[in-house]
């Protein structure tokens, strides 16, 4: 099955064809302002490079971090309306409680709290205030906002009020873009606001994005569907990522730790993957990402999405660098994209990472001249810090005391030497600029089953069983390898306003994409 | 070596918060609602009104008057229904109707999760200190199962209020009949109501207390956010119990996953069991726990390692950070870490009002560090 696997960073946007679990070829180019010149790019020349036509290709992945660069970032992010349904309960925490403000002031968000809401039961205690949530739209029209999230007091028990709300905002605009938090999160109202909240922020980024994806294919005469990667490792359809930008989230790190176990062939290793803005540290427990137990943190906003647990710090070969300062600083702030421009090296004016590593003799690139006059011991100390600051990241990622085997990966990967303290050893295997992409294209499938039923007379671990199998069945309907497939999440709502032990289980398996 | 356990604090200001909220979700043991939400909500009071003193209870005035209040009901639902300030301030105020007296001092009932901050909240509105102490050194699913209906102190009256401004004022002959009138009233509420009762003066608290557990709850936490910081979180949580008057028996129970969670909300608490299987280690061990709002027994293979009133927490294998029984999650890697309770917690009195019997389990109270089979790894106390 030959397939193209692209990773879309901040700076880089690589693509390698596979067949099977074989890489034919590998390119990696700037990641282009418009998104989609730079994807038609790099899609062009490993094309080229393996001889393989357009029309040969069965399936395209795309892992980004456009949206999570976008958050972290502040940019490129939408006004929303919010409307919470929840009065009078909720009023002490109003949506956005605790954000950083930053953050809040970037998305300009436009929120009310309305009446109604339910009991754990699903019983309503306030009738849904429609003349209220009509009014706020048509405020949100004037203020020229087009996309809001809604959520409610127990949503995920019954989704009624929230789907009300998504109709009346639709019958005032009709081309409205609108999250509701049910669609998105589980119970647990912050984090599940804030999940649909973020949503809705990158709307219109996402409709950008995945529309110059979705675009650059048709260009290219590639009739293959494109995939975006989730957060859990497993692929999504290119039109639910228009309207789930959130669920990407992670696959960043998920994707550049699964291609640094597929290039090392290291089950357990801690990976260090440096790009060109940040640097992720993430641990691969027997091939696959160890995922956080805590509530992830998504540009200081908690969510309740299952998560690699990934340590991030502000790294990459576009950082800047500052040598008048002492110590010399370092990030966090970096070229990104305009690394090739703005690089010392490149005949820029900009002193970034990777200029100091050119200076330091690390490797060659661009024009070694240009930084020659740099100050050496200023250059040691920069080349020390930045060391010491993976090797920092790096512990804190150890589950026991002693050495681990550390991956390096990541088109910054060579700003690293091969020996780091608390390493047994530091693999940089060939095709470490492209791990992210391998992993793009090596993604597992996933399937979930979502059912309501009566436990009322059913032994429920025959219940859970069943519901067990039928999804790991439908994981493997779904294109993943039996033996790999595996259960990753249940959950089990009771919906006690329904007579019999009514529960609404869901159950989530995975596996490796059979190839 | 400091002696963390011993520290006490004097005032609750923001950056007390932090390590309040975990050490007391600790203290939870599961139950006592979401820390997180507690803290947010006692964070939001203190920025709007201003740092909140405590006092030790041992300062405390025979003729003070001493008003608990607390959430009450189902965790489940207070992640969804958030506890508001007006309603906790309304509980407070028709307690002090009934007694026609005002409070001099807030306090805690129970010193876990969402009720460690709850006082809080009201005590930094109304500008009035909170007592150094409550009524269990954790948290407890029923209203009766505390030391203040233990040594003396009655329930009732007590004050239900909800979100939606509803009220019930409930008299009843003894603690126990007040828990059962209240949580057939919460049922009808909603799910969780904020409540007062347990009103005292000085010396009945003096009495019927456990004291230094809002002090002890903030050093347990900061010992967790100390050893995330050296990367031993519960080397740092071990040595903070070690050194602790009540919690110096620990059992560091198993490093497992979860298995699988059986979870229900039914008549007004959050119910169910979690089955944990080891890794690593602990590879082909599966601890069994049994959940009424808080974790209450843990066994393996049938046998009994850790009953209530001793502490039950289930934490995070790596942060340490306690996990509540509704947080809990399929495949989550946890390390469940068990405590002593505190002396007067353990009486012949006390047991016959929170022992096992008083939650369905058919044996008697044997204390953690008595148990044959009592390991204690890590640290040694």
């Amino acid at each position: 099955m030959l397939r193209v696997g692209i990773d879309v960073g901040g700076t880089n946007t690589d693509a390698v064809v596979m067949e099977g679990r074989r890489l034919l070829a590998a390119c990696k180019r700037a990641t282009s302002e418009d998104i989609g010149s730079g994807v038609v790019a790099a899609i062009t020349e490993v094309l080229r490079q393996a001889s393989v036509a357009p029309s040969a290709l069965a399936a395209v992945m795309i892992g980004t971090t456009q949206f999570t660069n976008a958050l972290v970032e502040r940019r490129r992010l939408n006004r929303i309306g919010v409307i919470r349904v929840g009065l009078p309960a909720g009023a002490s925490l109003p949506p956005m409680t605790a954000w950083p403000e930053a953050l809040e002031q970037a998305i300009g968000a436009h929120t009310t709290m309305v009446s109604g809401g339910y009991h754990f039961d699903g019983r309503s205690y306030r009738d849904l205030d429609e003349a209220a949530v009509i009014a706020h739209v048509r405020d949100c029209q004037r203020l020229g906002i087009g996309a809001f999230s809604v959520s409610c007091v127990f949503a995920p028990v019954r989704d009624e009020a929230e789907r009300r709300c998504a109709e009346i905002i639709l019958g005032l605009m009709p081309q409205a873009q609108v999250t509701l938090s049910s669609q998105i999160g589980r119970l647990g109202l912050i984090e599940r606001e804030n999940a649909s909240l973020l949503n809705a922020a990158l709307g219109e980024h996402a409709q950008r994005v995945v529309g110059a994806f979705s675009q650059a294919l048709v260009e290219m005469g590639i009739a293959a569907p494109l995939y975006l990667s989730q957060n859990d490792g497993t692929l999504m359809g290119a039109a639910r990522a228009q309207r789930f930008p959130v669920f990407t989230f992670a696959s960043g790190p998920t994707n550049s730790m699964r291609g640094a176990a597929y290039l090392t062939g290291c089950r357990d290793a801690l990976v260090v993957d440096i790009g060109g803005t940040t640097t992720d540290v993430g641990a691969l427990v027997n091939g696959f990402p160890r995922e956080s137990s805590l509530s992830a943190d998504i540009g200081g906003v908690r969510t309740n999405f299952r998560m690699p647990d990934v340590v991030s710090i502000a790294l990459g070969g576009g950082s800047r660098v500052c040598l008048s300062t002492d110590p010399p600083q370092i990030g966090p702030h970096s070229v990104g994209h305009d690394l090739a421009k703005a690089a010392l090296v490149f005949g820029g004016d900009t002193l970034t990472a990777s200029d100091v590593a050119v200076a330091a003799g690390r490797f060659a690139l661009g024009d070694p001249g240009r930084v020659a006059q740099l100050d050496p011991a200023r250059v040691a100390q920069a080349m020390q810090q930045m060391q010491a600051s993976v090797e920092t990241a790096v512990d804190r990622m150890k589950t026991a005391a002693g050495e681990a085997n550390v991956i390096l990966v990541g088109g910054g990967s060579v700003l690293m030497p091969v020996h780091l303290a608390g390493a047994v050893q530091v693999l940089r295997p060939e095709h470490a600029g492209v791990a992210n992409a391998i992993g793009a294209a090596i993604a597992q499938v996933g399937a979930e089953v979502d059912r309501t039923l009566a436990l009322a007379g059913q032994d429920r671990a025959t219940v859970l069983a069943g519901l067990r199998a039928e999804a790991c069945a439908a994981s493997v309907a779904a294109g993943a390898d039996a033996d790999s497939t595996e259960v990753v999440d249940i959950e089990e709502i009771p919906l006690t306003y329904l007579p019999g032990d009514h529960v609404r289980i869901r159950v989530r398996a995975v596996g490796e994409l059979r190839l | 070596m400091t002696e963390p356990a011993t520290l006490t604090i004097d005032q609750v200001d923001l950056p007390q918060l932090d390590a309040l909220a975990i050490g007391a979700a600790f203290l939870g043991t599961g139950g006592g609602g979401d820390p997180y939400l507690g803290g947010l909500l006692a964070a939001s009071a203190i920025k709007r009104h201003g740092p909140v003193a405590v006092q030790p209870l041992h300062t405390l005035e025979d003729q003070a008057f001493a008003v608990p209040v607390a959430m009450m009901g189902t965790p489940s639902v207070m992640i969804e229904k958030f506890p508001g300030e007006d309603e906790l301030d309304a509980a407070a105020a028709a307690i002090e109707r009934r007694h026609g007296r005002g409070a001099s001092h807030l306090m805690a009932a129970e010193m876990g999760g969402v009720n460690a901050m709850v006082p809080l909240i009201v005590a930094a509105r109304r500008g009035l200190p909170v007592v150094d102490a409550d009524g269990m050194g954790r948290a407890f699913p029923e209203l009766q199962m505390v030391t203040f209906n233990v040594y003396g102190v009655p329930a009732s009256p007590l004050a239900l209020t909800n979100e939606t401004g509803e009220q019930v004022l409930i008299e009843a002959e003894d603690s126990r009949q007040t828990e059962m009138l209240a949580r057939s009233v919460i049922v009808a509420l909603g799910g969780a109501c904020a409540i007062s009762c347990y009103a005292m003066s000085g010396a009945q608290a003096r009495a019927a207390s456990v004291p230094g557990t809002l002090s002890l709850a903030h050093a347990i936490g900061a010992a967790i956010l100390d050893g995330r910081r050296q990367g031993d979180p519960f080397g740092a949580l071990f040595q903070c119990l070690a050194h602790s008057p009540y919690y110096q028996h620990y059992a560091d129970l198993i490093e497992a996953r979860v298995a699988d969670v059986d979870r229900r909300i039914q008549g007004g608490w959050t119910q169910g069991a979690c089955r944990l299987e080891g890794y690593g280690a602990d590879r082909g061990r599966t601890l069994e726990l049994v959940f009424r709002n808080e974790f209450l027994i843990a066994r393996e293979g049938g046998v009994t390692r850790v009953v209530v009133p001793d502490l039950l927490t289930v934490l995070d294998a790596q942060t340490a950070e306690p996990i509540t029984t509704d947080g809990l999650k399929y495949g989550q890697r946890v390390r469940v870490v068990a405590a002593s309770a505190a002396a007067c917690m353990r009486t012949p009195a006390a047991l016959a009002v929170f022992g096992p019997a008083r939650f369905g389990f058919d044996e008697p109270f044997v204390a953690l560090e008595r148990r044959p089979d009592h390991v204690t790894r890590g640290v040694q106390a």
